[in-house]
């Protein structure tokens, strides 16, 4: 090397994340061109995949002819009642076994029995402790977002720094005081997180549920498309799943800018 | 009030880490524990504030906590332990809201702790958002606004840069000359311990034990960075700690 030096080459950056919302739609309409192109030039067969325009005319009359809120809004109800449920449930359970040790002692094993288990496989069980009706549906989603929802949240309990529980008792904050003020927010990251999983679980289980003895919902949609071949139903169906798992995400990103502003 | 020790002794797991501690501190003093690291010297504080009980021993407070006071033994931690959801403010505030005083009071005492720390301006920002040595203000503010008795401080300049350590302890000698406070004073850095001290008490190695306890007359105002008096005192400190310290080190070493 002579004596002008050569530049120093950059080597770091990378490994970071950074706000590209737009790749993901594009990303979406690549995908959705590709197909709509193979399926009118021929080298995609219409058996094998629904040309994308004919699912957007079948969601057009879906929408139509109103069939979609009567079977979108049971959907929703169920989804809801079910979520909230077992979501509220898995909290309180979660809160418990991460404070008390005589709880975690006692349920953490059960928790771990009942994890693996397929909900969908105790849906008779349901039905008969819950009737045929919604009963047994809201019991389904609840049963299978209470799991996770529990594992997440006393895992999030468990990983408040301790030192700012020191802090709160060496200013005598009462018992009640430090877990609304102290545990509670701290805590709060670790149970959206989990909750964006266990809602999506619960997305899962209300088709699933839907599939098995319902006159209206996306599921019974789905399953009555899916036995006649009907893919541009089917499909359409699909895409309605799709956007609810979407929104859901969505409804917790704009709930933890709301609650986690205080992260960078 | 004063806080007294007799005959402290501790052990975790069958491993002694305190033995036969006698001390006292008196009020309107700062008292500095300094001793190698490993001898017990935070467990020890731990103790006088009540987060942890000796195993043998017992620690004491002597007299009446001074009138409006809301927690006699306030400590201040090494990681500034401020509650990251919250503003400046409102950490301060937190150790406020167990207590019966009316919400204007309140607000009264956390402005005039924030005005005493130079923090008023920052009374609205999140911890993420200062610096070290801010954040270590701001948990001063917070251990002040309860009016304590005794200020426990557990190596609390230890997270920060030596120029803030500097700052902040003027501030420390600052708001003790307007208003003498009891301490104690839990550090490694000799130095610190002789700007800040009335008292220094040298622990030996583990299992710690009282090596001597180290007093110095002159007014903390009059104590400088680089004092030539201060620096017989910290050398002396350093003498009697320099063989516990290559011990302990090589202790640690060995697990």
């Amino acid at each position: 090397m002579d004596n002008q030096g050569s530049k120093v080459v950059f080597r770091g950056g990378g490994f970071t994340h950074q706000s590209r919302r737009w790749v993901g739609f594009v990303v979406f309409a690549a995908l959705l061109l590709l197909a709509e192109w193979g399926t009118r030039t021929g080298v995609i067969s219409p058996l094998t995949l629904p040309r994308p325009s004919d699912v957007l005319q079948t969601f057009g009359e879906l929408y139509s002819s109103g069939l979609l809120f009567q079977h979108l809004i049971p959907s929703l109800l169920r989804l809801l009642v079910g979520a909230a449920l077992g979501a509220s449930l898995g909290i309180g359970v979660g809160f418990l076994i991460g404070l008390f040790s005589f709880v975690r002692a006692g349920l953490v094993p059960l928790v771990a029995a009942i994890f693996p288990i397929p909900k969908i496989a105790l849906l008779p069980l349901f039905v008969i402790w819950f009737g045929i009706d919604e009963g047994s549906k809201y019991a389904l989603i609840a049963f299978g977002t209470f799991t996770p929802t529990v594992v997440a949240t006393f895992a999030a309990v468990d990983n408040v720094d301790r030192t700012l529980i020191r802090m709160g008792q060496s200013f005598g904050l009462d018992w009640f005081s430090i877990v609304r003020k102290i545990v509670l927010p701290g805590a709060m990251p670790g149970i959206l997180a989990g909750l964006r999983i266990s809602l999506a679980i619960a997305i899962i289980l209300l088709v699933a549920a839907e599939m098995l003895g319902a006159e209206y919902g996306i599921g019974a949609y789905i399953l009555e498309a899916g036995s006649l071949y009907d893919l541009e139903r089917l499909f359409a169906g699909v895409v309605i799943l799709s956007v609810l798992g979407v929104l859901v995400s969505a409804v917790i990103g704009v709930i933890e800018r709301r609650l986690l502003d205080w992260r960078t | 009030m004063e806080l007294r020790l007799a005959g402290v002794g501790h052990s975790y797991a069958g491993r002694e880490v305190l033995r036969d501690i006698d001390l006292k501190v008196p009020e309107g003093e700062i008292v500095c524990i300094v001793g190698p690291s490993g001898c017990g010297k935070s467990t020890l504080l731990r103790m006088m504030g009540g987060l942890e009980q000796p195993a043998r021993g017992e620690v004491l407070q002597v007299g009446q906590p001074p009138q409006g006071c809301l927690n006699p033994l306030t400590f201040i931690f090494q990681d500034f332990a401020l509650l990251p959801w919250r503003s400046v403010a409102g950490n301060v505030s937190l150790v406020l809201e167990d207590h019966p005083i009316g919400r204007d009071e309140a607000r009264a005492m956390v402005a005039d702790v924030l005005g005493r720390t130079r923090l008023t301006e920052f009374a609205d920002a999140l911890p993420r958002q200062l610096s070290g040595g801010m954040k270590q203000r701001v948990a001063i503010a917070r251990a002040l606004v309860v009016r304590p008795a005794v200020l426990l401080m557990d190596e609390p300049l230890s997270a920060l840069d030596s120029q803030t350590r500097e700052l902040l302890m003027e501030d420390l000698v600052g708001l003790w000359t307007r208003q003498p406070f009891t301490a104690v004073y839990v550090t490694h850095n000799l130095a610190e311990a002789v700007r800040l001290g009335h008292r220094i008490v040298v622990l030996s190695r583990r299992p710690g034990e009282l090596r001597e306890v180290v007093s110095l007359d002159k007014p903390l105002a009059d104590r400088g960075y680089g004092d030539a008096d201060l620096e017989v005192t910290q050398k002396h400190l350093w003498e009697l700690m320099r063989a516990e310290a290559a011990a302990a080190d090589a202790e640690l070493l060995r697990g």
